[in-house]
């Protein structure tokens, strides 16, 4: 069984190397290493949900499929829950954090506020790859108003 | 009531996997950025450097382990507490030669190669698990310990087991720059 801490210390270096490698320092090839860590949680977010229980991929309605990924998934990966849930009821959800562990060590409050969106790339994609293998196509992104506190916003696309 | 979320296995497990599925997407990744096996076997190792650096603090703080008198003691720690406490296996020992800074750590279970059943096409001097043998040589070099450590057998590659070479290089000589009188 893999320590927790393991995934913290390869995440943190993931997102060290995967920035540092990019010979484009831009806006451009910022959104580009972005885009790749999110592409990995994605496959990495499929595949959890490929493991999860029978009983969990019958949901009656998307509003239940979010309320698990707050409670169950967010358990499962970080040991705790998310914070809140809030929904427009179209389609739109926010999930908030205040204590999100990958940024829990970094700093507290504005400090490395700029660099906050590289350590959360990887857990959109994770969010998107689950809600994927669950059936459901959506957009999912992140902000950071003070650390540890972050949100993310998931946008269900409807086919 | 159904127990707690955290405590059902079927949690415990995601997040055993976490880990190795994480991994399993960077090899893919990098495999996608680099057509060298060489390159990616290097960056892994780098990566991996980087990791043991900081997850020896992590380890001395959670385990306790007194001071080693020998590089054999250093070899048990490392396959007795640190596999087990980080990947829930403890690969078995062996002193390679007489002078006794070459150990071998024989696995026979690992974890990280849960869902990889062969290596990809084209892709045969991969060394899977070269973030291990980075792991290593970081957290040993942390504590003023110099080593090489590679993969001396793969069971990716064909081989009856998964081998680590561990060769303890001149311990880094903090007095080296005291000026002789």
């Amino acid at each position: 069984m893999a320590d927790p801490a393991l995934f913290e210390f390869l995440h943190t270096e993931m997102v060290a190397e995967l920035w540092a490698q990019d010979p484009d320092p831009g806006p451009g090839g910022q959104k580009t290493s972005l885009l790749v860590l999110e592409g990995m949680g994605f496959r990495v977010g499929q595949a959890l949900g490929e493991r999860l229980p029978r009983e969990t991929l019958t949901f009656r309605e998307e509003l239940d499929i979010l309320k698990f990924l707050c409670k169950d998934l967010w358990v499962a990966v970080f040991h705790k829950q998310m914070d809140s849930l809030r929904t427009n009821h179209q389609g739109t959800y926010v999930l908030q954090d205040n204590s999100f562990p990958l940024l829990v060590r970094m700093a507290s409050g504005l400090q490395y506020l700029e660099e906050a969106p590289k350590f959360l790339a990887f857990t959109c994609g994770l969010l998107r790859g689950t809600l994927s293998t669950l059936g459901v196509k959506s957009l999912v992104t992140a902000s950071v108003a003070a650390l540890p506190a972050c949100k993310f916003q998931v946008v269900i696309q409807k086919l | 009531m159904s127990r707690p979320a955290h405590r059902r296995p079927e949690y415990r497990k995601i997040n055993k996997d976490l880990f190795v599925l994480t991994y399993g997407a960077l090899v893919a990744q990098l495999c996608k950025d680099y057509e060298k096996d060489e390159d990616v076997n290097k960056y892994l190792d780098t990566m991996g450097y980087g990791i043991g650096t900081r997850l020896v603090e992590d380890f001395l703080a959670r385990s306790c382990v007194r001071r080693c008198h020998s590089y054999s003691e250093i070899a048990d720690i490392i396959a007795q507490v640190a596999f087990k406490m980080y990947l829930g296996i403890t690969p078995s020992v062996t002193c390679n030669n007489a002078s006794r800074n070459e150990f071998s750590l024989i696995l026979d279970k690992n974890p990280l190669v849960e869902f990889v059943e062969e290596l990809p096409t084209g892709r045969s001097s991969l060394c899977y698990c070269n973030l291990l043998c980075g792991i290593i040589r970081g957290a040993l070099e942390m504590v003023h310990l110099a080593a090489d450590v590679t993969f001396l057998q793969d069971r990716l590659k064909g081989d009856s087991v998964t081998e680590i070479g561990i060769t303890f290089l001149k311990k880094l000589d903090e007095k080296k720059y005291r000026r002789k009188k």
